[in-house]
């Protein structure tokens, strides 16, 4: 059941010391970083005096921005010739930010991948094809070395080729798939194209769908049409990549492995932390990597970290699924909107459809809000009494979620462009 | 009873070239029609020889569309006689929501339509004034 009993049970005030004594063995090697040593100057900080994980609050956060524009070694705390491989996130927000890793660095993520891949239920055994894309991406060869790790067969075959995929899956008995959510539900016609079932006609047990935002819905869908076990999964490449943090058999919230990060939940505007439960923006700290550690990273994931202590026994902490991005923030008359508020709510109501726009533009220098929704065909009653009555609902349901006032335009259903994979739902004009 | 077909639309270029056409294609003939604007939308009031094959029309077409009961009667095309038929209404405290009108092929009958909150009672009234609301049957054959 556990693939590091002692580490994932271990008592939450052996965890914490735990990570007082890495804060300061990593604030030590970080100092060696061109960009922490001049950092830890600045504030006046000597890591080896660190006794307590309070002075973190006393170290600014780094960002997206940081590791940018001090890439490509500025954040390198170990010798060059040190680093055996790099990595880069997807760059789909600006230049790539490169990741150097240490051999110990592979080794401790393959570790934490293999931990998270053993407590979901795969053993020695197991065939475990991996859809994911290889290359400078995390998601391919961090399962890859977690999987290899564990000492399961790993089919490498990246993604795409829909019909070899299943093809593979079928003559090497594939157990444990790792797939996009999106993909895994594309793949069903290809199945259907071929004649077959993957409940009946595949051996699959486990599926690991991260990677890529997605609801309980959309796990529900995939667990029944390929009758596994659907795990989510969390990581970035700024902490390694997957194995970040990972759902245990119960599937409620994900473990942060606190051994390895240390977790803080700040309110993104303001920065200080969220009261324990509330949604905030999850800020990490690596805790054993050599090659290049990073201090308080601003991830830009939302998500709220479950205060109980979960019933399987790991003693790590739990997150909720990623609610969005901070990135997506859209300050209206001075309020901080997210669209899944809007979202949330319009889902709620059900005369709304499936699909809404959200436009933001200026009038005499006054910010609009314009929230243009999609009715749902089946409840309209024939009148425009019943369609006021929807509109003005609709307004005062998103006005008490998010304060601001809003314009709603009601609109007839397929009315909005379909975007192929993410639907853009926020245009922006105020320019 | 008679039935009209409303139809939701937003208020832009083509949508009601896009209901008639969905009609035109299932073979409905219009009777009248009329639309009542808001801003940036607006519900399409259909009243047309075939309403039930027009209702299925639309919705398979996924327009968000509504079959409702509406009253039509007969009247005499010359002066006063709407007011005659909306006098008596108006003195059984009957009142009128949404309405329109047409005339008729025979040069001398004119037809109006329109909603109330009680249509069968208002239908009843109707019958003792003397009025014979039309059917869907009777609209088709106008």
């Amino acid at each position: 059941m556990f693939w590091d009993e002692e580490m994932e049970t271990l008592p939450r005030d052996e965890l914490k010391r735990l990570q007082v004594e890495r804060l300061r063995q990593t604030l030590v090697r970080a100092s060696r970083s061109p960009f922490y040593s001049r950092l830890f100057k600045r504030i006046k900080l000597d890591p080896e005096k660190v006794s307590s994980l309070d002075v973190l609050k006393d170290i600014p956060f780094t960002t997206k921005e940081d590791l940018r524009s001090n890439a490509p070694y500025g954040f390198l705390a170990v010798p060059k010739e040190e680093i055996i491989r790099v990595h880069s996130s997807s760059g789909t927000t600006g230049a790539a930010t490169p990741i150097l890793y240490t051999r110990s660095d592979i080794d401790r993520w393959a570790d934490l991948v293999a931990r998270c891949m053993y407590m979901t239920g795969v053993r020695k055994g197991d065939v475990f094809q991996n859809t994911m894309g290889y290359g400078l991406f995390t998601g391919g060869l961090g399962f890859h070395y977690g999987a290899e790790k564990l000492g399961v067969m790993v089919i490498p075959s990246g993604p795409g080729n829909s019909k070899r995929q299943i093809y593979l899956m079928r003559t090497f008995g594939t157990t444990v798939i790792h797939i996009l959510p999106s993909y895994a539900l594309r793949l069903l016609s290809t199945f259907e194209e071929l004649g077959l079932d993957p409940k009946e006609d595949t051996q699959l047990r486990i599926a690991f769908i991260g990677a890529e935002p997605h609801t309980e819905e959309m796990r529900r869908r995939i667990e029944e049409a390929y009758g596994v076990d659907a795990y989510n999964s969390y990581g970035l490449s700024e902490m390694n990549g997957p194995g970040v943090a990972f759902e245990c058999p119960h599937k409620n919230g994900m473990h942060v492995w606190e051994d390895s990060f240390i977790l803080e939940v700040v309110d993104p505007e303001t920065l200080e932390p969220v009261p324990e439960g509330e949604v905030g923006e999850l800020v990490f700290t690596t805790l054993t990597r050599e090659g290049m550690p990073i201090i308080r990273y601003r991830s830009r994931d939302l998500a709220a970290v479950y205060p109980d202590p979960c019933p399987c026994g790991r003693t790590h902490r739990r997150i909720s699924r990623i609610m969005g991005r901070t990135d997506d923030m859209l300050i209206v008359k001075g309020v901080n909107i997210f669209p899944m508020q809007i979202e949330k709510v319009l889902m709620s109501i059900p005369e709304v459809g499936t699909d809404y726009q959200i436009v933001l533009e200026r009038e005499n220098y006054m910010d609009k809000l314009i929230v243009r929704v999609e009715i749902n065909a089946k409840f309209f009653e024939g009148d425009v009494k019943g369609l006021e009555r929807l509109r003005r609902r609709i307004i005062e349901e998103l006005r008490s979620e998010i304060v601001v006032t809003p314009e709603v335009e009601l609109l007839e259903p397929g009315s909005l462009p379909k975007a192929e994979g993410k639907a853009v739902r926020v245009i922006d004009r105020r320019g | 009873m008679a039935h009209q077909i409303s139809v939701f639309a937003e208020n832009r270029p083509g949508r009601l070239r896009k209901v008639t056409g969905l009609l035109a294609e299932a073979g409905v003939n219009l009777r009248a029609l009329t639309i009542t604007g808001v801003e940036k939308y607006g519900v399409i009031k259909l009243l047309v020889d075939k309403p039930d094959l027009a209702y299925e029309a639309l919705i398979a077409a996924g327009v968000p569309a509504k079959k409702q009961e509406v009253i039509a009667i007969l009247i005499e095309d010359e002066p006063g006689s709407l007011y005659k038929a909306l006098s008596a209404l108006a003195e059984r405290g009957v009142n009128i929501e949404n309405a329109y009108g047409f005339l008729t092929h025979e040069s001398d009958k004119a037809v109006f339509v329109f909603e109330v909150e009680d249509p069968k009672q208002t239908v009843e009234l109707l019958r003792e004034m003397g009025f014979k609301p039309l059917s869907d049957a009777e609209i088709a054959a106008l």
